[in-house]
């Protein structure tokens, strides 16, 4: 396990550097920079920079140098003072920035994540444990449909069925009078009042394909012989799916949990700026459009990270489970 | 209570299999033994009910996108300002008028300042096939204005799926804008597939070192998030663009992006194939790499192939409007479902005209139609196997 779990790390290291490189790439991409675009808006407001002051701000926020002097500065920040940079459009450092939405955004993600498992599981055993029933094809179309919902739309549908039946203020995680109040019990309730949209919304999206997963794996399993074995020697039905196929169907939910972070993050962002909610997602978007290169370069780091820790606790998770994967067997 | 199934037996014999075939599909086992691949595929694929009705809806549509000119009432350019927010009109029949709706006049209710259309009950406008309407240019070659349905009078407006915030039709907008929609998903694996068939098959023709990079590599571009990525991707395209450079742009942004499932696909089934009797035969008896690449492993895997694309396209067709949506994809004045979406970006527009989301439900239909093929292709894909479902 330690050999493994090794090995593991060692893969990771190589992957979170080029990510790195990755993330710093695209936000270098949009032709011309933040200054260029603030001076073009200031201008057309009828006002003028003093050229001295131009030249100021670019040595300050080293606009005009190489990509790898750049990305050098802000890497080698990051990684020593945990100093993400300047936002341009906030003037505010960007390590404060993301921490204040951090928490919400994971604490979406997780709840999302577990609302998935919740649903996709007992579907897929049954859909299964019932093959061709009716109840297997409603699950099938059901989660054909959910696949092919964007989830904007469903977002946009369920906010508006808020909004109409239980008369529920929109956008927004909060209720008005609670956006400020310190937290309290009522607080944390009138949260999770709000969340559900957004929680139902991302999870219908994944589930479809877990569902699937599960399905076919237990079918699989359902057929060999020791479930037979099992049956012969008189175990009651239910404590047979139990014991022994229904733990190996529950593999893939260990070892997809990783891969199902950056689908999560995808949806968040979507629904989030829909809904305006107080996450990383609308920020992302509001410093992609303004080219707020360090905020969005920061925010794309910390979920790439974020995504690849989550891949590899899921691998060390199975690597647990499943002794055949620790000795490269299966 | 749950039934206890009873293990099925599946035999491997070949004899086996044909009697297989042969009840399912419902033909004499000589007819399966002496049928052709091809034939053998579309005949399982006929069984599979989701999937028949799925082709029927994507064949429809993409004959709607190709004429969509004849089949839209108008084209997307006519507008009346007077009509923004028109709900949508359903035609009416009477012994004289035919079908016919009654024209409306629009203005603002100064109390709540929502729209309010009054129609005119003495007036009709009247509804026929094969109309005289806007001009437009069929495929693009031939200039014509017949539409198949709409005013008899050039020049009178009627919304059957209501109007949008500029006052234009609806419905027209919906038909022209699949042919951007349907399109771009083809277009974007099209490019995806070839970077696949291209990564994937060295990767798994070559093995060793080569492989082992390239499924890094592709390991690395799955886990990052692929939203922040397509976003940071598609703000780089020049705002001032015209729509046909931002359309191809996009669509390179997506398949970019979209390639590592295929690329693996295709180097799991090479991997397996390349290890078959018949290719071992093939190579023993001195038959040309090539040769047996093109003759021998590539029709093995076609029919995987066509199955992955077509479960890839719905993906590429969900990416686009999200993208559009957010404002970073296609910009209007062009027209495609994610564009339309964009109007309807608030709940407050949403509870005056609710018929905002139809581009929605076209995405949908289109989403679940390819789904159903692509699933129906995929469970037929391989004749002589054990059907998965």
């Amino acid at each position: 396990m330690l050999r493994f779990t090794i090995h593991r790390i060692l893969h990771v290291i190589p992957t979170l550097i080029a990510i790195s490189i990755i993330s710093f790439f695209i936000i270098q991409l949009p032709p011309g920079d933040f200054l260029t675009t603030q001076i073009a808006s200031l201008e057309a407001q009828g006002e003028s920079l003093d050229p001295a002051q131009l030249e100021a701000l670019r040595v300050r926020y080293g606009i005009g140098e190489p990509f790898w002097v750049q990305y050098w500065k802000w890497i080698s920040n990051i990684v020593l003072h945990g100093d993400f940079g300047l936002s341009f459009q906030y003037q505010r450092p960007v390590g404060g920035l993301i921490s204040e939405r951090l928490g919400l955004t994971v604490l979406l993600g997780l709840t999302t994540l577990v609302l998935t498992w919740a649903i996709a599981l007992p579907a897929g055993v049954i859909s299964a444990i019932r093959q061709h029933s009716a109840a297997d094809y409603t699950i099938s179309v059901l989660g054909f449909v959910a696949l092919a919902v964007p989830n904007f739309l469903a977002a946009l549908a369920l906010a508006y069925i808020g909004f109409r039946f239980f008369g529920q203020s929109v956008g927004g995680l909060f209720s008005p009078e609670y956006v400020n109040a310190p937290w309290s019990l009522d607080r944390v309730l009138d949260l999770f009042g709000h969340l559900w949209i957004p929680v139902v919304v991302i999870a219908l999206a994944g589930t479809a394909g877990i569902i699937r997963t599960t399905r076919a794996n237990m079918l699989d399993e359902l057929h060999k012989p020791y479930v037979t074995t099992a049956r012969a020697k008189g175990l009651p039905e239910g404590r047979i799916i139990r014991k022994y196929p229904l733990r190996i169907a529950l593999n893939p939910f260990v070892s997809t949990a990783g891969w199902n972070i950056p689908q999560i993050f995808d949806g968040e962002v979507i629904v989030a700026t829909v809904l305006a909610l107080g996450t990383t997602g609308p920020l992302l978007l509001g410093a992609l459009r303004s080219q707020d290169m360090y905020l969005a370069g920061g925010i794309i780091l910390i979920v790439a990270v974020l995504t690849v820790v989550g891949t590899f606790i899921s691998d060390l998770l199975l690597a647990a489970v499943d002794p055949r994967v620790r000795f490269g067997k299966a | 209570m749950v039934q206890p199934q009873l293990p099925q037996a599946t035999p491997d014999d070949e004899a086996g299999t044909t009697a297989d075939l042969a009840t399912e599909t419902g033909r004499s086992s000589r007819d399966v033994a002496s049928a052709s691949q091809r034939r053998l595929i579309w005949w399982r694929f006929r069984k599979h009910r989701l999937a028949m009705v799925g082709l029927v809806l994507l064949v429809a549509m993409y004959v709607v996108a190709a004429f969509a000119g004849f089949f839209a009432p108008f084209s997307t350019t006519t507008y009346s300002g007077e009509h923004a927010y028109h709900p949508p009109q359903v035609p009416r029949f009477s012994l004289q008028e035919g079908l016919f709706v009654h024209p409306t006049t629009g203005h603002t209710d100064p109390e709540t300042l929502a729209p309010v259309f009054t129609p005119d009950e003495s007036e009709h406008v009247h509804l026929r096939f094969f109309v005289h309407g806007d001009s437009y240019r069929l495929l693009g070659l031939v200039e014509t204005d017949i539409h198949l349905f709409g005013p008899s009078e050039p020049g009178e407006r009627w919304y059957p799926l209501g109007a949008d915030r500029t006052g234009a039709d609806l419905l027209s907008k919906i038909i022209y804008g699949s042919q951007i929609s349907l399109s771009i998903g083809l277009v974007g694996v099209a490019i995806s597939l070839l970077l696949g068939l291209l990564l994937g098959g060295i990767s798994g023709y070559f093995g060793g070192t080569v492989d082992a990079v390239l499924q890094r590599v592709i390991e690395l571009f799955m886990s990052i998030p692929t939203l922040p990525l397509w976003l940071g991707l598609a703000a780089s395209v020049p705002p001032q663009w015209g729509p046909v450079p931002t359309y191809l742009m996009i669509t390179v942004i997506l398949s970019l992006l979209g390639w590592t499932s295929l690329a693996r696909v295709i180097r799991g089934r090479l991997l397996q194939i390349r290890d078959e009797d018949y290719v071992l035969a093939a190579t023993l008896d001195g038959v040309p790499t090539t040769r047996i690449i093109f003759r021998h492993m590539v029709p093995a895997f076609t029919s995987h192939i066509i199955a992955t694309v077509s479960l890839a396209v719905p993906a590429m067709i969900l990416s686009e409007t999200a993208l559009s949506f957010l404002g970073l994809g296609l910009r209007s004045p062009a027209v495609s479902w994610g564009v339309l979406l964009q109007d309807a970006q608030n709940v407050n527009v949403i509870a005056t005209a609710p018929w905002l989301l139809l581009p929605g439900v076209a995405v949908v239909l289109a989403v679940v139609a390819f789904n159903f093929v692509g699933d129906g292709l995929r469970d037929s894909a391989d004749p002589y196997g054990k059907r998965s479902t």
